[in-house]
């Protein structure tokens, strides 16, 4: 039997970056707020410090930081016809945990979307026709537009204070910056961070291949910056340890260092760690939330009511409560009807190895969003027309690390042990530069998520499922900016080159990026999405999903901005038009 | 700021879910449910450094068991002229004190039933910790050296055998009784590169020599300095986490 708590007005689950700007916003609102949080409680100075947060194999090969698989994890099969087995420990991703979720120990890099990514599926069958695209394709538009998100894209990036040079100002386009991005409103809040020699050399090379290159949005910052919430970040040392790892000096934009000192202070916010929420409580009707149940660490059940609950929870996660909770109808792939689980998509990425004999890239003296790209073969900035495929990603040098565990290497052919493979590895790893593609994955009739019928947590709760393999659309596409990418990379003249597109099945050992997105999708139908364009759940209005869950489908970047900016957009509606009227604010 | 467990007498404890909870409370460096309402003070202790691997006897190989890991890691990681093996940078220590952590007992890691470990392409699925799994295949390996050498231990036999066998277990063509030669050998490779080029810490890369061999200066954290100066070759030594030899003065 839950112990019932006093009633609070907002109940959020998760407190990463969607929790902390909505428990911020509502807080500022006047509204008393309790956030619930999972993992534990981190802060710089205790956790992460510089005496020892570069240390790759606690974090990066030990999973320090990460969600314990012990504590949650999934099932995964590749189609529906497989036994789905539970993820035992992470590879392919790494979900997070711990107040700050991912924004402790993400790359930084601060993407916003295209103009046309938001209503994909309109400009696609408007420039090619409808029979261009899979017939088991499920691309669907958000139910918003660029524009409605700028302001929202702008917020999240003065919160972090982005280092980035503007390419679309306002509708002018500006030589060094990306010339495919939607007009800004402003400038970055802060200039480009300086370039190490991979990405100056490859941006010589696309320059000589009649592109331009510009420097990848970057959340670790090129100087000191102070945010609108008077919180002060530090310039970026480009030490080489940013994903995987808390940053040591205040200069990695994550809740602890732009928003969470201001939040904390609030007497009208507390936050619960270590404290699993075991499902949303809805009334007899199925149609109100009353609140949350969770379950503290000394395995104590609690019950905090609430007028509003918003899930602020890792993508797969909230897709997982939903399901347990039994609101809004389960996806079924048979079918095609139901909208929890529905529409999963990834990230679709690459890479180009280069080994030089005559250069030395000290690959160690980076950051996690450093580097030069171009964005010509990214969404629909290129004519897909004679490709026979949709969809595209970012490509450029953006190598993050120098870390040696896992970046030491040979070109192929070298052993993988003996003399010749320390020869190999020593003779290499200054000298070897990887160029990467970010690529879009789209939605398909047979992705999704649902419950598993056999594996379950440690609370007895069925384990979420992911059932996913890469398509032939995707596949193609990886191969094509694959090879654009080698094209300019070949330029920079090493004498070894490898092209490693992405092939499939889905391989989950190997790891490709944290970017799961969908399973409860935004948009205007009900009949294909499970929250409205505010983010609203249409069968639970005063629900809220935030979070990549609401993604009907993944652009070629990395999605934390779009995120940030969903998470200020939601906040904007529940603020200015919910709180004065509760109830449904699209009526399908 | 207050402890929830401060007036824990009062409330009603679920007790197969609190079984199971009060297993998360190993995992995390900060054990309990708090409830943060203000900014948290500094707690020097809650998110602590690396336990330093301190030099002393086996903590979870037998002898015959070292002998024969040290011998693989020396062939894996051979010594040469310039850069010592895996042997003498201290790989074997490194596994060791691994084993005998959170790590051979795969903390953290899901290991409910059912277990199908037939199934190759969904991810790891032994129900063995790393720490069985190098028990079981090391008495296999010494079983299958016995066999196939007159007697003789892993150890024992020439270089080149060694490298034959370590071969044939990569490969597949030897197998283990109990265990997988292949599944084996690649959990060996993998945690003796990680023992080759971790922070001195944890008891491998001793003398910071996997850095030190690729020109890698560990610990660094500022390269502000160094960012604009391209394809030069950055001039200090390594460090690592508990600092660098030059740091400490000789005596006397």
């Amino acid at each position: 039997m839950a112990r019932k708590l006093p009633a609070t007005d907002v109940v959020i689950v998760g407190l990463g970056w969607t929790g902390s700007i909505l428990a911020h916003e509502l807080t500022e609102a006047g509204l008393n707020v309790v956030a619930i949080e999972r993992g534990p409680w981190r802060d710089t100075s205790s956790d992460f410090p510089v005496t020892h947060a570069q240390d790759e194999l606690r974090y990066h090969i030990r999973h320090d930081l990460f969600l314990r698989p012990a504590q949650e994890t999934l099932t995964f099969r590749h189609n529906a016809r497989q036994t789905a087995l539970p993820m035992r420990t992470w590879g392919t991703f790494m979900p997070p945990n711990g107040v700050g979720g991912g924004g402790v120990h993400w790359n930084a890099e601060t993407w916003r979307f295209l103009e046309s990514d938001f209503v994909l599926r309109s400009h696609l069958t408007e420039r090619y026709g409808e029979k261009f695209l899979p017939e088991d394709m499920t691309i669907q538009d958000w139910g918003i537009t660029f524009a409605d998100l700028e302001p929202h894209y702008d917020k999240f990036e003065y919160l972090c204070g982005t280092s980035g040079y503007a390419g679309n100002l306002g509708g002018q386009k500006r030589q060094g910056g990306n010339p495919y991005e939607g007009p800004r409103s402003r400038e970055y809040p802060t200039p480009p961070q300086k370039q190490p020699f991979g990405p100056t050399l490859w941006a010589k090379a696309a320059v000589e291949s009649g592109f331009q290159p510009f420097p990848q949005p970057s959340g670790n910052l090129s100087q000191a910056y102070t945010n609108p919430l008077g919180v002060t970040l530090g310039p970026c040392t480009y030490c080489g340890y940013c994903e995987w790892f808390g940053c040591g000096n205040y200069s990695k934009a994550s809740p602890q260092v732009t928003i969470l000192p201001v939040l904390l202070r609030k007497e009208n916010f507390k936050a619960q760690t270590l404290c699993t929420v075991q499902r949303i409580n809805t009334d007899s009707t199925g149609k109100r939330a009353t609140g949350v149940t969770y379950i503290d660490s000394n395995g104590e059940e609690w019950e905090q009511p609430a007028d509003l609950v918003l899930l602020c929870a890792f993508q797969l996660f909230n897709v997982h409560l939903l399901l347990l909770s039994g609101i809004g109808t389960p996806y079924d792939p048979n079918t095609g009807q139901g909208v929890i689980g529905r529409n999963f998509s990834y990230q679709v990425t690459s890479s180009v190895d280069g080994f030089f004999e005559d250069k030395n890239f000290n690959p160690f003296i980076s950051s996690g969003a450093i580097g030069m790209c171009i964005d010509d073969f990214n969404g629909d900035n290129f004519d897909h027309g004679p490709h026979g495929f949709v969809g595209g990603g970012y490509i450029g040098a953006v190598q993050t690390n120098g870390r040696p565990i896992l970046s030491t290497r040979g070109p192929a052919g070298t052993p993988s042990w003996g003399a010749e493979w320390k020869k190999a590895v020593a003779q290499h790893y200054l000298s070897t530069y990887t160029t990467v593609t970010h690529g879009s994955s789209y939605s398909y009739r047979d992705v999704f998520l649902d419950l598993d019928p056999t594996y379950t947590d440690i609370f007895g709760r069925k384990l979420l499922r992911m059932t996913f393999d890469f398509h032939e659309n995707e596949l193609k596409m990886s191969q094509y900016i694959t090879d654009r990418l080698a094209d300019i990379t070949q330029k920079m003249g090493p004498k070894v080159m490898e092209k490693h597109p992405r092939k499939g099945p889905y391989d989950v050992n190997v790891y490709q990026t944290t970017h799961t997105c969908g399973g409860a999708v935004m948009g205007d139908d009900p009949k294909t999405s499970a929250v409205n364009r505010y983010l609203q759940s249409w069968d639970v209005p005063n629900l809220f999903v935030f979070g990549a869950t609401a993604f009907p489908q993944n652009a070629g970047y990395n999605p934390t901005d779009t995120v940030g900016a969903l998470a200020f957009w939601g906040a904007d509606a529940i603020r200015n038009q919910y709180l004065k009227n509760p109830g449904p604010l699209v009526h399908a | 700021m207050g402890k929830r467990a401060s007036t824990a007498a009062t409330r009603r404890r679920t007790l197969l879910a609190g079984a199971a909870a009060a297993g998360f409370l190993g995992l995390f460096t900060r054990g309990n449910a708090l409830e943060l309402q203000g900014m948290p003070a500094w707690d020097p202790l809650s998110g602590p450094p690396p336990d330093i691997v301190k030099p002393g006897p086996w903590q979870f190989f037998t002898a015959e068991e070292a002998v024969a890991v040290e011998a693989l890691v020396d062939r894996l990681i051979p010594p040469d002229p310039h850069w010592a093996g895996g042997k003498d940078a201290g790989c074997a220590v490194f596994i060791d004190r691994q084993l005998a952590g959170p790590y051979g007992r795969s903390e953290g890691l899901y290991m409910r039933p059912p277990f199908d470990d037939t199934a190759t392409d969904r991810g790891p699925q032994s129900p063995f910790t790393p720490a069985q799994r190098y028990r079981r295949s090391l008495a296999g390996l010494d079983k299958h050296c016995e066999g196939a050498y007159a007697g003789k231990s892993f150890a024992q036999i020439p270089d080149a055998e060694k490298d034959k066998l370590i071969g044939a277990l990569q490969s597949g063509a030897v197998a283990l009784e109990d265990s997988s030669g292949r599944g084996f050998f690649e959990l060996l490779l993998q945690n003796t590169k990680e023992g080759f080029f971790a922070d001195p810490a944890y008891g491998g890369n001793r003398d910071m020599v996997g850095w030190r061999m690729i020109g890698f200066p560990g610990a660094r954290y500022d390269y502000r300095d160094w960012i604009e100066r391209h394809n030069e070759t950055y001039p200090r030594p390594p460090v690592a986490i508990s600092g660098a030899p030059q740091w400490t003065p000789r005596q006397g």
